[in-house]
């Protein structure tokens, strides 16, 4: 009567969970454009009204663009994540991602990437563009872009590590700000330094190198860390 | 609990002592049972007297106060992605994406069950449960008892030994309710076991079927 032996037994591993996770989410961007077009049109946005707000200086512009195209992308990069766990958590997804044979660690990062993919990545390949409107010389345009290509993901990552901690909270929006804000500052010193170093003719170096560590260390601590968040929301 | 009879396979769930408070009350102590291949467990009771929160207390999705569960003779927390591999949990949440199709949404969680199936499986279990002609339509444009289909043909191709059934038969018709025995009944006679919360009679013919009364 018993066959358990004859049944195929289901096997889990980091890259099916991690692919599973990022095809899913990216197939349902797809699906559904219009968050990912939001993220970048509110950055867009709120790049292109300082110009008008403060008066097209051009000593001015290219003082402060690096930092407010920062500011502008951390602002779109939060935007996106309140949306990142809870659909999944209201119907259902999280607890058969928390019960599946997969460690949580692939399908945690595979969410990620692709929220980075459809946040973070669009806004650094729009930014020399948004920096032209601010007159920066294209040298500096290169670093900024370099350093939203290392500083996004971070956001993303702690963005993420955040959204999972905030679900299920009432009022989860305003406490994942109050949770993640203040967690993005380091990444907005260094990120928007590197720029204005560039600018001021000394070497960005240090910032982007503090940068990359900063990468590093998230992106072998947070994907553990966003399991972990996901499984005691879900109890 | 009433145990009539057994069917003298080795136990392969095993839960002692299981104990959950929400809050400062006390849902259940003291909870025992075993489950062995080719049975099926009903848990029964009133509402609100924890048939839920016990179902996922086996699954690990909640943590009890005490107890211990063992899959095949081992503490589930030793090696809890062995347990999850050999189980499948339909709770009263679909998991249903609704921008996704029918076909598309039972290729996702059998990924993520980590099951190995063909385009062709896939197709022939959404036929059997009645959604071939509605295969390649956005999940929310079917009926809340077509929605629990794709979760009938979900658990059809699921490798797991044990299901985990939270009030299987809501929103299905009677067909529905047939077909769904009849996948349960399938299940059992190859060996498989289930644990069930439910207020129906599931009485899947080749089984050995057995209670345990909450509240």
């Amino acid at each position: 009567m018993t066959d358990t032996a004859a049944r195929p037994q289901a096997e889990g591993s980091f890259s099916a969970g991690f692919s599973w996770a990022m095809a899913r989410d990216l197939t349902l961007a797809w699906r559904h454009p219009d968050e990912a077009v939001l993220t970048v049109a509110f950055f867009a946005l709120v790049a292109s009204l300082f110009p008008l707000g403060i008066g097209a200086e051009p000593q001015l512009l290219a003082r402060i663009g690096p930092g407010v195209i920062w500011v502008g992308a951390l602002l779109a990069a939060f935007l996106a994540l309140p949306g990142l766990f809870a659909t999944d958590y209201a119907d259902g997804s999280l607890e058969q991602m928390t019960l599946s044979p997969h460690p949580a660690l692939g399908w945690a990062a595979g969410k990620v990437a692709a929220h980075w993919i459809v946040s973070g990545l669009p806004l650094t390949l729009l930014s020399p563009l948004i920096g032209l409107q601010y007159g920066l010389a294209p040298d500096t345009l290169g670093i900024q872009a370099v350093s939203l290509l290392v500083g996004t993901p971070i956001l993303s990552l702690l963005g993420g590590a955040c959204a999972a901690l905030a679900l299920g909270a009432r009022g989860g929006g305003m406490l994942l700000a109050l949770l993640a804000l203040p967690l993005f500052v380091p990444v907005l010193i260094f990120g928007a330094g590197a720029a204005e170093a560039q600018a001021t003719g000394m070497s960005p170096a240090p910032h982007l190198s503090l940068l990359g560590a900063g990468l590093i260390a998230s992106l072998v601590g947070l994907p553990f860390a966003i399991g972990t968040a996901v499984r005691i929301s879900v109890d | 609990m009433t145990g009539k009879h057994r069917s003298g396979a080795p136990d392969v769930l095993q839960v002692r002592d299981l104990a959950c408070r929400r809050g400062p009350a006390l849902l259940f102590s003291g909870i025992a049972f075993e489950v062995a291949g080719g049975e099926l467990l009903c848990v029964r009771g009133p509402n609100g007297c924890g048939k839920t929160t016990l179902l996922r207390c086996v699954t690990g999705l909640t943590r009890p106060d005490e107890g211990i569960i063992s899959w095949h003779g081992q503490p589930a927390q030793v090696d809890p992605e062995r347990m999850r591999a050999g189980m499948a949990y339909a709770g009263h949440l679909p998991s249903l994406k609704d921008d996704l199709t029918a076909e598309e949404n039972l290729d996702f969680s059998l990924r993520l069950r980590g099951a190995r199936t063909t385009a062709e499986e896939r197709r022939e279990a959404l036929a059997a449960v009645g959604l071939d002609k509605r295969r390649r339509i956005p999940a929310r444009r079917l009926s809340a008892g077509q929605r629990r289909r794709i979760g009938l043909a979900r658990l059809a191709l699921d490798p797991a030994e044990l299901w985990v059934l939270d009030e299987p038969l809501t929103a299905l018709d009677d067909a529905g309710q047939e077909l769904f025995i009849s996948l349960l009944d399938r299940h059992l006679a190859r060996g498989g076991l289930a644990l069930a919360a439910t207020h129906h009679r599931l009485a899947p013919p080749s089984a050995v079927v057995r209670e345990l009364r909450l509240g």
